[in-house]
């Protein structure tokens, strides 16, 4: 009995949201990794891409809710996404018209690049707020817990809780269904195909008559839509807040990084090594070993490896740890 | 006699140059710096109210020394950024001319504007809001003043309401600055002498992805409550939800910066049974700024809004009273005007006490808060406990 105790505390503090937050991050590092590989300059503007169209998503879902629309226990933002994937996509294709394409031409160096980006993020910026305010959103309007602390004691008569909230179970599902789309588009059709040998050699890929504007199309639009589903499965998940996603930005270059800048299974595992890391090894282990281990044996103390204000220095010490071993990231992307 | 000759000679004076001028003197610039953007946002909006509240009620009286009219110049404190809060208010020393600073909000950067604009360029400042320990001990010049009272105080009246409700064990989480360090502090010492345990207190940043590692070490370590001081709009908050979502306390006791209505509306399930303090004041001063405030049109019950309005008012009395704008001449005059003895003045009644102060008397500034300022110039300080109940604040008694 102890021993399952433990082991659904370890679920309930560490694995689940762990998972959850790993999944949001894989779906922003996927983004990231995209124009990287295709593109070839970090995006900045990629926090604020997602915010962009999670902001759509929830102006969407006000409209559908005021029309008294509902998807009963599920979330309405779902039935907005495709609204929010729209305008995100018009919004980076204007972006690359008017600004990444007058640099493409120039064919500056990557870094003149990932400073436009950053100018281009603090106009997402601005356009956001104007839309929506800075202020802190809750859209989520379906059912909160699949199964909720109290009751899950209750069933099972354990001490100890485990809570999954909807949200976890729905980012989980549809990163899963996300990350198998991308993964069939890229490795079997022709457009796909196509993406892959720009991204591979460029000066080969136009050689054999692929258009490099329409593979950088295809590849916003991707983006816009990876950035809108990870931006509003985050929201659903926590609360929407402009501000919060120009900070997720350092923890998903991190993982794209980590994974490999370019690799698209570098960028999923990339999500994970870096969520899991900054739970694990901030998490204080009393609780759990003390139903694990013998009584003689039972800690004093937490059993904390650091304190949680080096949340972030963890990511950034796996990030500085692959880098001096692995320059290419885990999964073999390009150095940087 | 000798003072009424004089006054009468000014009076003249400022006739003559106000016939000149086509005016009634220079109008008298106060800087009103407070985080309009930021973590505490959605409490500064009403804050700035009660600071214009207090201006135009003196204006319509008739301004301060002998019709100079005051003017607000507002400036975003940013509540975190201190960088961004010492230009602002570098600006309004030097390029807008400001006589007072009315502000800042949040401890950190009331501290940066104090130690890089106020005390180097002369300027006094009194803060609504700025409730760190620190500040008591700053390097001031006798400059700094504030009408709320020190987190030490706080520390102490929520270590004793977790007393006398029996509880004995809790977890704290702060927010990462000045503010939550500073209080988690207070708190810690007072509850442990008075023989509580504290079995973690780990800070949180603002503004962050993610939650669940603070929450997972706070669990594990344990406690019949949890502890949040932090601010309403994102740490705490964010820490509130991550608690209650992975059940890992189910009662929560709630420090000033988490006293505001939005999050209990939002979080009504979770906050549900949860208690806390906030700075507080009953009486006659009380209902009179209510009345008014309802009158300009906004809630005078959020966080800090009477002390704003009674940190503006403390400035034109005293400079009233000393007869100057120089910060250094009526700097020691605040002290005087809000204590007794003289006439007790209420919210409303400012016009009255300027005239008192402009014939020589002398008046004890009640306001909206019953101020009364002690040590080194900061409120003493009065707080209400609240239960929540049904998303509604619920008062248990005043400490």
């Amino acid at each position: 009995m102890d021993f399952i105790n433990g082991l659904i505390t370890f679920l309930n503090f560490v694995a689940v949201p762990a998972t959850a937050y790993g999944a949001q991050l894989a779906l922003g590092a996927l983004g990231v990794t995209m124009v990287y590989g295709i593109l070839r300059f970090s995006n900045f503007a990629h926090g604020d891409t997602m915010a962009f169209g999670t902001m759509a998503t929830i102006l969407t879902t006000w409209g559908l809710q005021s029309l008294g629309v509902s998807l009963g226990p599920l979330p309405t933002a779902l039935l907005a996404l495709p609204v929010g994937i729209v305008a995100a996509i018009a919004l980076v294709l204007a972006t690359d018209r008017v600004v990444y394409r007058f640099y493409r031409r120039q064919r500056v160096v990557p870094v003149m690049l990932v400073i436009v980006s950053m100018g281009v993020m603090f106009v997402y910026n601005g356009l956001t707020r104007f839309a929506i305010g800075p202020d802190d959103r809750n859209f989520d309007d379906g059912t909160r817990f699949l199964i909720s602390a109290g009751e899950f004691r209750r069933w099972t008569g354990l001490d100890e809780g485990l809570a999954i909230r909807s949200s976890q179970a729905i980012t989980l599902a549809t990163a899963i269904v996300v990350v198998a789309a991308l993964f069939w588009f890229l490795n079997r059709t022709r457009t796909g195909k196509s993406m892959r040998a720009f991204s591979d050699n460029e000066d080969l890929a136009l050689l054999s008559g692929i258009s490099p504007e329409r593979v950088v199309a295809i590849t916003w639009i991707i983006v816009a839509a990876l950035a809108t589903v990870a931006g509003t499965l985050y929201g659903l998940d926590k609360s929407f807040q402009p501000f919060t996603y120009f900070q997720l930005l350092l923890p998903i270059f991190a993982a794209a990084i980590v994974g490999g800048l370019g690799s698209p299974l570098g960028a999923i595992a990339g999500g994970f090594v870096i969520a899991y890391s900054e739970v694990m090894i901030t998490y204080a282990w009393k609780k759990v070993l003390g139903y694990w281990l013998p009584e003689r044996f039972e800690p004093d103390n937490l059993v904390q490896l650091l304190s949680t204000d080096y949340k972030f220095a963890v990511s950034f010490a796996i990030l500085v740890i692959v880098l001096l071993f692995r320059p290419t990231g885990l999964f073999r992307g390009k150095s940087v | 006699m000798q003072r009424l000759l004089l006054a009468t000679a000014l009076t003249a004076a400022a006739g003559v140059a106000g016939a000149q001028d086509a005016g009634s003197g220079d109008p008298v610039k106060v800087g009103v710096i407070l985080g309009f953007t930021g973590p505490i946002e959605s409490i500064t909006p009403n804050m700035g109210a009660a600071a214009d509240l207090a201006v135009s009620e003196i204006n319509e009286a008739g301004g301060i020394l002998d019709g100079r009219m005051l003017e607000v110049v507002r400036a975003d404190s940013t509540c975190i950024d201190a960088a961004a809060a010492t230009a602002a208010a570098e600006r309004l020393v030097t390029s807008d001319g400001i006589s007072a600073i009315m502000g800042a909000d949040c401890s950190g950067v009331t501290g940066a504007i104090l130690a890089n604009v106020a005390v180097p360029n002369g300027v006094a400042m009194v803060s609504p809001s700025a409730t760190s320990p620190a500040l008591s001990n700053a390097e001031d010049d006798d400059l700094f003043f504030r009408t709320s009272p020190s987190d030490a105080r706080q520390g102490q009246v929520l270590s004793d309401i977790l007393q006398s409700r029996d509880i004995s064990e809790v977890a704290v989480t702060y927010t990462n600055n000045d503010y939550g360090k500073g209080f988690a502090d207070s708190f810690a010492a007072a509850f442990e002498e008075a023989g509580g345990t504290v079995t973690l207190s780990a800070p949180h940043e603002d503004g962050k992805a993610d939650y669940s590692a603070e929450i997972g070490a706070l669990s594990s370590a344990g406690g019949e409550a949890l502890v949040v001081l932090g601010y309403a709009d994102t740490g705490g908050r964010g820490m509130i939800q991550a608690a209650y979502d992975t059940g890992a306390f189910d009662t929560f006791v709630l420090g000033d910066g988490m006293f505001s209505n939005d999050l209990i509306t939002e979080l009504s399930d979770a906050l549900d049974g949860s208690f806390g303090t906030v700075p507080w004041s009953e009486g006659e001063g009380t209902e009179a700024f209510a009345t008014q405030a309802e009158e300009a049109g906004f809630d005078p019950a959020t966080s800090y809004t009477r002390e704003s309005y009674d940190a503006m008012a403390l400035l034109a009395l005293a400079m009233q009273a000393a007869g100057s704008t120089d910060s250094n001449e009526y700097k020691a005059s605040i002290m005087e005007v809000a204590n007794a003895p003289g006439e007790q003045i209420l919210p409303g009644q400012l016009g009255r006490a300027i005239e008192i102060l402009s014939e020589g008397g002398d008046v004890d500034y009640v306001g909206g808060t019953n101020v009364e300022l002690v040590g080194p110039g900061e409120a003493a300080g009065t707080y209400r406990e609240y239960d929540i109940e049904d998303g509604e604040f619920v008062t248990v008694e005043i400490r």
